[in-house]
């Protein structure tokens, strides 16, 4: 069964064999996206972060095969620069496993709230679980990367010249 | 050479459709955000050999106000309740905040919280609470089922084979409600046991929702009863609001788990309703009390 999405801004099918196969399988087994990673297929982690019609949702617990005709966007087109930057200026990354699903939880976020508070970014980032850095870091990237977008128009990475992370 | 056979994954426009491929398709399994189904699916609990997807439904996405009441699609994600629904259901609201996490509610339905049917889903507190009803639709017809008969046992509900829950029709809140959940983390937790209050100022009744501590979620009939002092609400008093708990644990039926054991459900239902019986109080009659 074919599928046809939007991935990145870029038109995608994908021939899945089986109903139940996820979006996550999907990008990273059959289209080699590897953005998108896996730690849990349970939704607990949030590494499988993508934006689904704009919204965050765990690739893992989404089936490939609803998402004909939608948008996806990974850590690929979903993040702006200025968030990628704050993550490595704060050492918001240490192994990175974490880091594809964060930053476009963090996107999300900052598109909806301008300066968010420590309180709000907590609660955006509960679903996405870091082992390494004790999210004190990220929360200071969060902060950040609000401060370098305040004023500046949004620029989507996938709209910039190098966009692979 | 033939080609593979297609999986078959249903994509139904609208619920007669839906309906009738369910009907000519039982093996189908539905699919509303995934987030109970295809955690089943990646771990190979379950391998559907076609599903349905109801994310296309509009009319699941929806929902309605009915003058006394909210006609909520069974599709109808927590984010939306959190954001849309907060004014006229507050205690469904405050339970839906309280899952999963940003993702999950993104995706996740009241729908797919009552077919699963487990004892700690957080949808059932405030229904229970709130008196809903649930509408459910086959081919056959449609029919209204009550919350409180939904539940049959654990992961077991009155749902049929080929029945879609079309919305639940929950009425306004008339008073302050309280969505309480006992957990190691304020989010992404299954419930150690949680507790819903409504109260209601037209009929001076209270309603009460118990989840995750028993083979159901549960109402608490005997501690609903007790009186409260409609007439001089100053009156309200620790003594009133620990009997109140004191009943609400009475009605548990909790079990030892990996959550937590019996006793200490018990002890955590009887704080959470004296705490959630003097804030619904407050609320509504501004009295001090002591805490
Ligand atoms: C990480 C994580 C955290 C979670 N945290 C919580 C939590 O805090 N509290 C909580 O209560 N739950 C939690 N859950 C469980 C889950 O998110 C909820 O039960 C959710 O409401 C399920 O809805 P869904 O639309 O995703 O269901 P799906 O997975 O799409 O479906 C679940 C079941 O219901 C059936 N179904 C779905 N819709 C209908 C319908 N309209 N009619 C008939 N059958 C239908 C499906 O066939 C399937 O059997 C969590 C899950 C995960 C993965
Ligand atoms: S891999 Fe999807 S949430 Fe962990
Ligand atoms: S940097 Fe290692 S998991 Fe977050």
């Amino acid at each position: 069964m074919r599928v046809e999405m939007r991935i990145d801004g870029e038109t995608a099918a994908a021939d899945i064999d089986r109903p139940g196969e996820s979006l996550l399988s999907t990008l990273r087994d059959r289209l080699g996206l590897y953005g998108t990673k896996n730690a849990c297929e349970q939704g607990e982690c949030g590494s499988c972060t993508v934006l689904l019609d704009g919204d965050p949702v765990c690739s893992c617990l989404v089936a490939t095969a609803q998402c004909e005709g939608r948008e996806v966007k990974t850590v690929v087109g979903a993040v702006p620069r200025p968030v990628r930057d704050a993550f490595i200026a704060c050492g918001a990354v240490q192994c990175g496993f974490c880091t594809p699903g964060l930053l476009v939880s963090v996107a999300d976020l900052l598109d909806r709230e301008d300066d968010p508070s420590d309180a709000v970014i907590r609660e955006a980032l509960a679903g996405n679980l870091c082992r390494c850095t004790g999210y004190e870091k990220i929360i200071d990237a969060v902060h950040a990367a609000a401060e370098a977008m305040a004023g500046a128009p949004p620029v989507r990475a996938a709209d910039a010249t190098e966009a692979t992370p | 050479m033939t080609a593979p056979a297609a999986p078959p994954f249903h994509r139904p426009a609208d619920l007669d459709e839906a309906l009738r491929l369910l009907a000519a398709h039982p093996e189908a399994v539905p699919v509303a955000g995934g987030t109970d189904l295809m955690v089943a699916v990646n771990y190979r609990r379950t391998r559907p050999a076609a599903m349905l997807d109801l994310t296309r439904i509009e009319a699941l996405r929806a929902w309605s106000d009915e003058g006394d009441a909210i006609r909520l699609g069974s599709g109808v994600p927590y984010t939306r309740i959190c954001a849309e629904l907060a004014t006229v259901l507050p205690g469904l609201a405050a339970a839906a905040r309280t899952v999963g996490s940003p993702q999950i509610r993104n995706r996740g339905t009241l729908g797919g919280n009552l077919a699963t049917a487990s004892p700690a889903g957080d949808g059932h507190p405030p229904l229970l609470a709130t008196g809903a009803d649930i509408e459910i639709a086959s081919t056959g017809g449609t029919r209204t089922v009550p919350v409180a008969e939904f539940f049959t046992g654990p992961k077991r509900s009155v749902l049929a084979p080929g029945e879609l829950i079309t919305s639940v029709i929950v009425p306004k809140a008339a008073g302050p409600q309280q969505f309480l959940k006992v957990g190691t983390r304020n989010a992404m937790v299954i419930a150690v046991c949680s507790l819903a209050v409504a109260l209601d100022l037209d009929t001076r009744r209270l309603g009460t929702g118990i989840g995750s501590a028993g083979p159901t979620p549960l109402t608490a009939p005997e501690a609903a009863l007790i009186e409260l002092p409609w007439t001089r609400p100053g009156l309200f008093n620790d003594a009133l609001a620990d009997e109140f708990g004191r009943r609400v644990a009475a009605a548990a039926r909790p079990i030892d788990d990996v959550r937590g054991t019996a006793a200490y459900r018990r002890h955590a239902l009887a704080v959470c309703a004296a705490r959630a019986l003097r804030r619904v109080w407050t609320a509504a009659h501004g009295t001090e009390t002591t805490r």
